[in-house]
């Protein structure tokens, strides 16, 4: 990977960038339990959302030859193993309850950490994963079919009704020492995919007035002249893009609109230029071809005694515009994410940030985020970041994931109680 | 605090050596409550020719006058003044060096502003205005008679106007340690060094950002996720971003689970989740609600009433005795001094000129007057949607907007929601610095049933923020290609 003045053909460019998001799933992975860390900061516990872009890079590997189906595979059964085995009760030391997991875990033990939450988004994208993996791994061997049916297993084993609390929509997290989170999922968020797997559940599917009653928090709004579901930080556009090929099929909102959540996507990849050309408060770097509004690190981070009145900065947030937050932190790996939705855009900013701002990519990856106003560089990458970099990229380049997934009976079912159809539906 | 502002207050509105009249034989109308509501319509019903009784047992003007919307919204003029000058940087000035806060100066001239206002709705305006005005304590003893402290009047009809009363919220040790409500606030004479307000809707949020802005450490607590839960999310986005800027501690998710004092100090226990915590102030404001005052014998006259909802009125406000009706916040979910005043207005025309006025048929603004400010009118998508409505909005952000921008005001949107395939206004949010001026457009239009297709022909003055509505307007017609 280079960003000397030699252009890369875009092929060449997106390949590297892809590559590198593998290699940092690749070089990180425990051969023991299959789990990887949530950062590459030291000492960073399991996310199990980048555990779920694992079980999924790993196939992406094999198809691109960068690594053999046998390694794939180990890692892959080495994870749907852990989790099938690892505690599931309401101690607060548990790995999961009720079938879900909490949204980090101890690397080695798996035990719960930092008293957080079990998570049902969290949980949504691990299982997305595992059950890439057991549409990958399809051969009719001992090991392969082991991995297929635990990955069955822990998806029916989710008790998708208990986590609706008694109400209409699913909460979005709970804890052992003060139950559900005190909010839920309102107006459009990554949720796509958890609603659908709830749905498309074989045990335990929850009802479609969830679904609609998520909906019904929609808002479809004209805005910079473009009529879209607005979700704010970009990963919200991005996350169920992953793994669900929305291109073509609508949901009763979308066919009541004309449009469908791809579409939605690429609008709201332009509107994130569109605001950064605008550039309201006056942050320094922002363009046409310098945008990237998601969640990650900023720049108190490391320094927590930056603040100011008028430019307030954060730690790790997600960022969203036009409403905000916004404090000057650009994400390029969101802006290399939806290259699928809008692949001129996003080229022509990537190679802006690479001129400009050639310090932001790190052993090939674009780091968590830059702010060119307080001179700032995130020395920190994530699972999630590269995994959502790996997948789309994937999708965009061949459509694997997207072609695996179609496949996956509860997607479809889950996808059809959702009220989806037309296209490949 | 006794000061001539004072003085004047209490002349004008509740003087301490008058003698009520001696009552007339059957009045026409008899108004129990002398804030907006009572006013209104006492003094509509006289200028048409009723016989009118207006009784009051406190100050006339009501909570709006006295401790509600004319002190709290000269109170936050001030602030924002002080939230410019720290800010004057932005505005390419300079931040004064020695910047600090006179309170006794601030809560001076609020005390004069109030009395400047008092003038209007004073005892001697409403006895010109051909008024008998009874000062005391008005309970019904029978279907058509009201008896103010021994005194009985007759009514062909009545309106009763009595307002509502802060709700304290249900925390161990809070009464024991003392709270300020919107009722105490205002006779501050110093400010508090730290100030926790309890409650994230309208009236914490505004005294929260105030107080904050005048110097003191202000935290304010919720225990949802964003304030003002009736809002846009987008909305309560800006202000969280709002109130950050103002150096408010914000604390969302959070209960207030026990008070006590702490020598001097109050101490007070938090919980969001799973996590616990202390803060220590020296001063608690709640604004979590309030309570209908409906202590006046309403059962002798046989109005039914819920003790949390108050009176309970069909829509034409006539209570379960037909001769009498209710109006503003004794009987309405909308508890703002623009609704009390346009339901008394139904009220004297229904109660005394057969009119069949529908408070349904209002469509009713309101606006939180934090800095921006969040005006609504009309619908919410998410109504719109759970009556089956297809909706769509047209969003114009400020900074979209050429006046906001030379103000360096350009934090905030104007959202109008349109029935989808129609230009019909179903709502709009504005959260601007103006916001409030601003939503009356919006209110006309859907009043006279102007679409908002049409409002792209109405010429707006430039530089003015309010030209976001025209963008909106021509945003819709760019839609229609």
């Amino acid at each position: 990977m280079t960003a000397d003045p030699e252009p890369q053909s875009d092929d060449a460019l997106l390949h590297d960038l892809q590559h590198a998001a593998f290699s940092w799933f690749r070089a990180r992975v425990s051969p023991v339990n299959g789990l990887v860390p949530d950062t590459s900061r030291p000492g960073s516990p399991v996310s199990i959302a980048g555990v779920g872009f694992a079980l999924s890079a790993w196939p992406i590997g094999v198809a691109r030859g960068w690594m053999t189906r046998a390694d794939a595979l180990a890692h892959s059964l080495a994870a749907v193993r852990f989790f099938r085995d690892a505690e599931q009760s309401e101690r607060p030391e548990a790995t999961g309850h009720r079938g879900f997991f909490y949204h980090f875990l101890d690397p080695v033990s798996g035990a719960r950490v930092w008293r957080c939450e079990l998570s049902m988004i969290d949980t949504a994208l691990l299982i997305a994963g595992a059950l890439t993996a057991a549409a990958w791994f399809d051969a009719d061997t001992p090991d392969e079919q082991e991995l297929r049916d635990i990955v069955d297993q822990l998806y029916r084993r989710i008790d998708w009704e208990w986590a609706r609390n008694g109400g209409q929509t699913l909460r979005q997290g709970w804890k052992p020492e003060s139950g559900f989170l005190n909010y839920g999922w309102e107006g459009y968020s990554e949720a796509i995919l958890l609603y659908v797997l709830a749905l498309g559940s074989p045990t335990h599917p929850i009802g479609v007035e969830a679904y609609e009653g998520w909906t019904a928090t929609y808002q479809w709004e004209n805005l910079y002249d473009q009529d879209l579901l607005y979700g704010g930080p970009l990963f919200v556009h991005q996350f169920s893009h992953a793994w669900i090929d929305l291109r073509g099929i609508r949901d009763p909102f979308m066919r009541e609109k004309g449009s469908d959540y791809f579409e939605n996507s690429r609008r709201a990849t332009r509107l994130q230029s569109e605001y950064a050309w605008r550039n309201p408060n006056g942050f320094t770097g922002y363009g046409v071809h310098c945008w990237g509004f998601s969640a990650g690190d900023g720049p108190t981070d490391e320094n927590p005694e930056v603040t100011g009145e008028e430019r307030r900065q954060f730690g790790y947030a997600a960022r969203g515009v036009p409403y905000g937050p916004d404090d000057g932190t650009l994400s390029t790996w969101t802006v290399v994410s939806s290259v699928p939705f809008a692949p001129e855009l996003c080229l022509a900013t990537l190679r802006h940030v690479l001129a400009h701002h050639p310090q932001t990519l790190r052993d090939g990856c674009f780091v968590s985020g830059f702010n060119p106003t307080a001179g700032w560089v995130s020395d920190g990458t994530y699972a999630l970041d590269q995994g959502i970099v790996l997948l789309m990229l994937e999708n965009a380049r061949s459509g694997t994931i997207w072609r695996l997934l179609r496949s996956c009976a509860p997607i479809r079912d889950g996808l059809r109680r959702a009220g989806f159809d037309g296209g490949w539906l | 605090m006794t000061d001539a502002h004072e003085a004047e207050r209490a002349q004008n509105l509740h003087p301490p050596d008058r003698r009520n009249p001696t009552p007339a034989e059957r009045y026409d109308l008899v108004v129990i409550g002398g804030g907006p509501a009572g006013l209104v319509a006492a003094r509509e019903a006289a200028a048409r020719g009723a016989r009118v009784a207006l009784v009051e047992r406190d100050r006339l003007g009501g909570d709006c006058l006295n401790t509600g919307c004319v002190p709290s919204k000269t109170l936050l003029r001030t602030a924002r003044l002080y939230a410019d000058l720290r800010t004057a940087e932005h505005y390419g000035g300079r931040v004064p060096s020695d910047l600090r806060v006179a309170f006794p100066a601030v809560m001076e001239r609020l005390r004069r502003v109030r009395a400047r206002i008092s003038r209007a709705d004073s005892v001697r305006r409403l006895e010109e205005a051909g008024v008998d005005v009874f000062l005391g304590e008005g309970r019904f003893t029978g279907s058509a008679t009201v008896d103010v402290d021994g005194d009985r009047l007759r009514f062909r009809k009545a309106m009763v106007a009595t307002g509502s009363r802060p709700d304290a919220p249900a925390v161990p040790g809070l009464v024991e340690a003392g709270f300020l409500t919107n009722e105490t606030v205002f006779d501050l004479t110093e400010l508090p060094g730290r100030l926790l307000v309890l409650g994230g809707g309208p009236l914490g949020c505004e005294l929260a950002q105030a107080f904050c802005r005048l110097g003191s450490k202000t935290a304010i607590v919720q225990d949802a996720p964003l304030f003002l839960p009736k809002e846009e999310r987008d909305a309560a986005q800006i202000l969280s971003d709002a109130f950050a800027r103002d150096g408010l501690e914000v604390r969302l998710n959070t209960r207030a689970l026990a008070v006590r004092r702490a020598g001097g100090a109050i101490e007070v226990d938090l919980q969001v989740d799973d996590h616990r915590s202390t803060i220590t102030v020296d001063a608690i404001l709640t604004g979590t609600g309030r309570l209908p005052n409906v202590d006046l014998g309403l059962d002798r006259a046989g109005v039914e009433f819920d003790r949390s909802t108050g009176i309970r009125v069909d829509d034409h406000l006539r209570t379960s005795n037909p001769r009498i009706y209710a109006a503003g916040d004794v009987c309405l979910a909308h508890r703002y001094t623009h609704t009390a005043d346009a339901s008394a207005r139904i009220v004297v025309q229904n109660a005394l000129f057969r009119g069949r006025k529908r408070f349904s048929a209002l469509v009713v603004p309101w606006c939180t007057f934090t800095d921006p400010e969040i005006a609504h009118v009309g619908l919410h998508v998410r109504e719109a949607r759970e009556r089956g409505i297809p909706a769509k909005t047209f969003t114009v952000l400020m900074h979209d907007v050429d006046r906001a921008i030379t103000d360096s005001e350009d934090r905030g949107f104007v959202k109008i929601h349109v029935r989808e395939g129609t230009d019909t206004i179903l709502g709009a949010t504005i959260v601007a610095r103006h916001a409030g001026e601003m939503v009356s457009e919006l209110t006309l239009a859907m009043v006279a049933g102007i679409g908002l297709g049409r409002l792209a022909d109405v010429i707006h003055a430039y530089p003015t923020q309010a030209e976001a509505i025209c963008k909106a307007a021509d945003a819709y017609r760019r839609t229609q290609r």
